[in-house]
C-alpha cells in the first residue's frame, strides 16, 4: 500500500482538530468576558432599568452610520419616577410576562423569535401608537383587550386574549421602553420613530 | 448470524443497545409527523388568520412545530448512538436497563410537556409559569422542570455510552462522539437560568442553539456518517476517521466563533461584526467536505451498497447540509445583508433546509439501517421489493421541502425591501409586507407544498411498517469494513 501523505494522515488530522477547537473555545470565552460586561444593564450599550424615567430617541448617528439610540430628559412611566430597584422589578414583570404568555413564538425581539407578528426591537417608538402622550394608555388597553384593540393594520391578524393584567401590561410596557433604549448596531435599520417632544 | 429471524421485526434480531434504539426511533417518528400536523396548522394561520384564532393560537402551534423537531432529532440521535455503540465498542451496553427506563421517564415527559403546552398554554407572568407552563424562549421553550429531566437523561445516556466505549474499545469515532456528547450536554445548562436582561438572555440562549445546531449537532451526525458510510458501502475505517477529523477542525473552527452572526444585532459590541461575518462565512466549508467525502465514497463502492434507501438518504443529508445549513446559512450571513433579513422569512427558509436536510435526514438513514437488522438482515439493495415507496417518499419530501424553502425565501426576500428598506421596520412596514401579494403567494405556496411533504413523511412510515417484510433474500455482500485503528 502506498505511504499516506503526511498532510493526509490521520494523526495529523486529530491533532489539528483538538488543537482548533480548543483555541476557538479559548478566544470564546475571552470574548464573551469582554461582552458580557458590555451587554451588563447600566453597562456601556445596555442601559440601567432606570432609563424607563427618561425619554428615548432612535437618531441617525453621522460618525457610526446608522441610528442609534438616544437617551433624552425625564419622562417617567405612567408619570411616576421609579428607582433602579423599582425600575427593575418592573422590567423583569415584564421580562416574565412576555415568557410566560410566549410572545416569542409569533413576534422577533432583538431579531428572534417566530415571524408572524411585528418585531418589538423598538415597539415602544413606533408610529403606530399614533402620539406619545396617549402611548401608553393605548399599549396597555391593547395589551389587555387585544382583540378589540387589533392593529393588524388590514391584514386579518389579530393577536389572541393573553389574559394579561393591568400590572403585567404596565410591565410589559417597561419591558419595552426599555429594550428600545439597547444599542443593536443600528437594527433595524431605516427605522421611522414616533415624534417626540424635543424631536 | 445464522439465528436471524427473516422478513419478520423480531428484538432477538438486535443487540441490546439496538433493542432501546428501536424505541427511540418509534418516538422519533411519532414526533415527526406531529411536527408536519403542527407545522401545516401555523401554515394555515399565514393565509387564513382566523383559523383556531384563540383557541390553538400560532404561537402554540409554531412553538409545538419547533419543539416536536427538538425533541424528535434528539431522540433520533440517541437511538443512532444506541443502534452503533454495541458494535463499535465491540461489547454490551453497559445499562441496558437503566436506558430503557429513561427512554420511558423522556417519553412521558414529554408528553406532559405537550399536553401541558396545547391544554394550559400560558400563565401569569411569575416564576412559576416559567418553571411548570413555557419557558418562553425559542426553541428551549420547556419549562424548567423539563430542563432538569432533559439534562438527567442526557447525562444518563451518555454515562451509558461512555462506559460502553471504556468497558470495550475506543475508535477514532467513538472518541469525537465521546467528547461531542460532553459539549452537547454542558452547553445545555447555558440556557438554564431567568434574566430580566434580554440581551444577556439572548446571549447564553444563542450558545445552547448555535452550539448545538452549528457544531456540536454538526460533529454528531459527522460520526453517525462515517459509521453509516462504513456500513452501508463497505468505506475502509482508516479512510471515514480521517475525514472526520477533517471535518471537525473545519466545523469548531469555523462554527465556534460563526456563534458572532447571533450577536450582530442583540446589544453586544461591535467587534462581532467582523468575528460572525468573517467565520460564518467559512461555515460552509466543512460541509462541502461532507459532500466530497460521502459522493466520493459512494463513487469509490460504485454505489454498490447494502442498503440503497438508507444510502440515498445519507446522500441526500449530504446535500441538504450543504445547501441548506451551508448555502442557505452564507446568504444572508454577512451582516451588511443580514441587517435587512435577520427576523423575516428568509431565517425561516434557511431553518426549514437546514434542519431537514441536516438532520432530519440522516436519522431517516439510520432508520432504515436499523430495520434492515430488525428484519433479519434482510436484501435491502436493488431490485428491493415495494422500493417504490422508498424513492417517491423521498422524492415528495425534498420536493415539498425544496418548494417550501423558495416559496419562504421569496416571501423573505420581498419582506425585507418592503418592509425593511422601503417600509422603514414600523409595524406599518410589517404588515403592508404581509399583506403584499408576493409575500401572501409565498405562503400560500408554502402550505401546498407542506402538504407534499407531509405525504412523503406518511409514505416514509408505511414504508418503514412494509420494507423488509417477508423478504427471503439475505443482505447484499460487500468488502468488510476494515477495523485498523480500532483500540482495545
Amino acid at each position: 500500500m502506498e505511504q499516506t501523505p503526511w498532510w493526509a494522515s490521520e494523526e495529523m488530522w486529530r491533532k489539528t482538530a483538538i488543537w482548533v477547537t480548543a483555541v476557538m473555545a479559548v478566544v470564546l470565552i475571552l470574548l464573551t468576558f469582554d461582552s458580557v460586561a458590555v451587554i451588563t444593564a447600566g453597562g456601556e450599550r445596555v442601559p440601567a432599568y432606570s432609563v424607563i424615567n427618561q425619554r428615548i430617541y432612535y437618531r441617525f448617528d453621522r460618525e457610526r452610520g446608522y441610528q442609534v439610540p438616544e437617551i433624552g430628559d425625564a419622562a417617567p412611566l405612567f408619570g411616576e419616577a421609579l428607582t433602579e430597584e423599582q425600575a427593575e422589578a418592573l422590567v423583569s414583570l415584564g421580562k416574565m410576562t412576555v415568557q410566560a404568555k410566549n410572545c416569542m413564538n409569533c413576534h422577533t425581539l432583538l431579531g428572534n423569535g417566530a415571524y408572524y407578528a411585528p418585531d418589538l426591537t423598538k415597539a415602544w417608538l413606533d408610529q403606530g401608537w399614533g402620539a406619545e402622550v396617549v402611548r401608553e394608555q393605548l399599549m396597555v388597553q391593547f395589551l389587555m383587550d387585544p382583540g378589540n384593540n387589533a392593529r393588524g393594520f388590514g391584514s386579518g391578524r389579530r393577536m389572541p386574549q393573553m389574559d394579561i393584567t393591568e400590572e403585567e401590561a404596565r410591565g410589559v410596557v417597561a419591558f419595552l421602553k426599555w429594550m428600545s433604549s439597547i444599542d443593536t448596531n443600528g437594527f433595524p435599520a431605516n427605522f421611522q420613530p414616533i415624534a417626540q417632544e424635543g424631536d | 448470524m445464522n439465528d436471524l429471524v427473516m422478513g419478520h421485526t423480531a428484538m432477538s434480531n438486535l443487540n441490546g443497545g439496538q433493542r432501546v434504539a428501536v424505541k427511540y426511533f418509534t418516538a422519533a417518528l411519532v414526533l415527526f409527523l406531529a411536527q408536519c400536523v403542527f407545522g401545516l396548522l401555523a401554515g394555515i394561520q399565514y393565509v387564513k388568520p382566523d383559523f383556531l384564532y384563540n383557541v390553538l393560537d400560532f404561537n402554540v402551534n409554531r412553538m409545538v412545530h419547533i419543539n416536536a423537531m427538538i425533541v424528535w432529532l434528539l431522540f433520533g440521535f440517541m437511538g443512532s448512538v444506541y443502534w452503533l455503540v454495541e458494535d463499535e465498542a465491540g461489547t454490551e451496553l453497559v445499562g441496558r436497563k437503566l436506558a430503557e427506563v429513561v427512554f420511558w421517564i423522556f417519553s412521558a415527559a414529554v408528553a406532559v410537556v405537550v399536553v401541558v403546552y396545547l391544554f394550559v398554554q400560558r400563565g401569569p407572568g411569575t416564576q412559576e409559569s416559567l418553571w411548570l407552563i413555557n419557558e418562553g424562549r425559542e426553541y428551549i421553550e420547556a419549562p424548567r422542570w423539563a430542563d432538569f429531566g432533559i439534562v438527567f437523561c442526557v447525562l444518563v445516556f451518555f454515562y451509558n455510552v461512555a462506559a460502553t466505549f471504556m468497558k470495550g474499545r475506543w475508535s477514532g469515532i467513538s472518541g469525537v462522539l465521546v467528547m461531542d456528547l460532553v459539549a452537547l450536554a454542558g452547553l445545555y445548562l447555558a440556557g438554564m437560568f431567568y434574566t430580566a436582561n434580554v440581551s444577556i438572555d439572548q446571549y447564553w440562549w444563542w450558545w445552547v442553539i448555535h452550539m448545538w445546531v452549528e457544531a456540536t449537532w454538526e460533529v454528531l451526525v459527522g460520526c453517525i456518517m462515517a459509521w453509516g458510510l462504513m456500513k452501508t458501502l463497505g468505506a475502509r475505517r482508516k479512510i471515514v476517521t480521517t475525514w472526520l477529523y477533517v471535518e471537525v477542525a473545519l466545523m469548531f473552527g469555523s462554527g465556534i466563533l460563526g456563534l458572532g452572526h447571533h450577536y450582530f444585532w442583540i446589544g453586544t459590541p461591535e467587534y462581532w461584526l467582523g468575528i460572525g461575518g468573517f467565520f460564518s462565512a467559512l461555515e460552509p466549508i466543512p460541509l462541502v467536505a461532507m459532500v466530497v467525502h460521502a459522493v466520493y465514497d459512494s463513487g469509490v463502492h460504485r454505489f454498490r451498497s447494502t442498503n440503497h434507501p438508507a444510502l440515498a438518504w445519507l446522500i441526500a443529508h449530504a446535500f441538504g447540509n450543504f445547501f441548506g445549513a451551508g448555502v442557505w446559512g452564507f446568504m444572508h450571513t454577512l451582516p451588511q445583508i443580514n441587517l435587512y433579513t435577520h427576523g423575516t422569512q428568509w431565517s425561516a427558509s434557511h431553518g426549514h433546509l437546514a434542519f431537514y436536510g441536516a438532520y432530519a435526514t440522516i436519522v431517516i438513514a439510520m432508520i432504515y439501517i436499523a430495520l434492515q437488522r430488525w428484519r433479519g438482515d434482510v436484501w435491502m439493495s436493488a431490485g428491493l421489493k415495494g422500493g417504490w415507496r422508498w424513492k417517491w417518499s423521498l422524492g415528495l419530501q425534498v420536493t415539498g421541502m425544496v418548494g417550501m424553502t423558495i416559496a419562504l425565501l421569496i416571501a423573505g426576500y420581498e419582506q425585507s425591501f418592503i418592509e425593511r428598506a422601503i417600509g422603514g421596520s414600523t409595524w406599518y412596514g410589517f404588515f403592508q409586507a404581509q399583506t403584499h401579494a408576493w409575500f401572501m403567494q409565498g405562503m400560500i405556496w408554502r402550505q401546498a407544498f407542506g402538504w407534499v411533504f407531509t405525504v412523503g413523511v406518511i409514505l416514509l412510515l408505511w414504508d418503514l411498517i412494509a420494507i423488509g417484510r417477508g423478504e427471503t433474500r439475505r443482505i447484499q455482500t460487500l468488502g468488510h469494513a476494515s477495523n485498523e485503528g480500532v483500540t482495545a
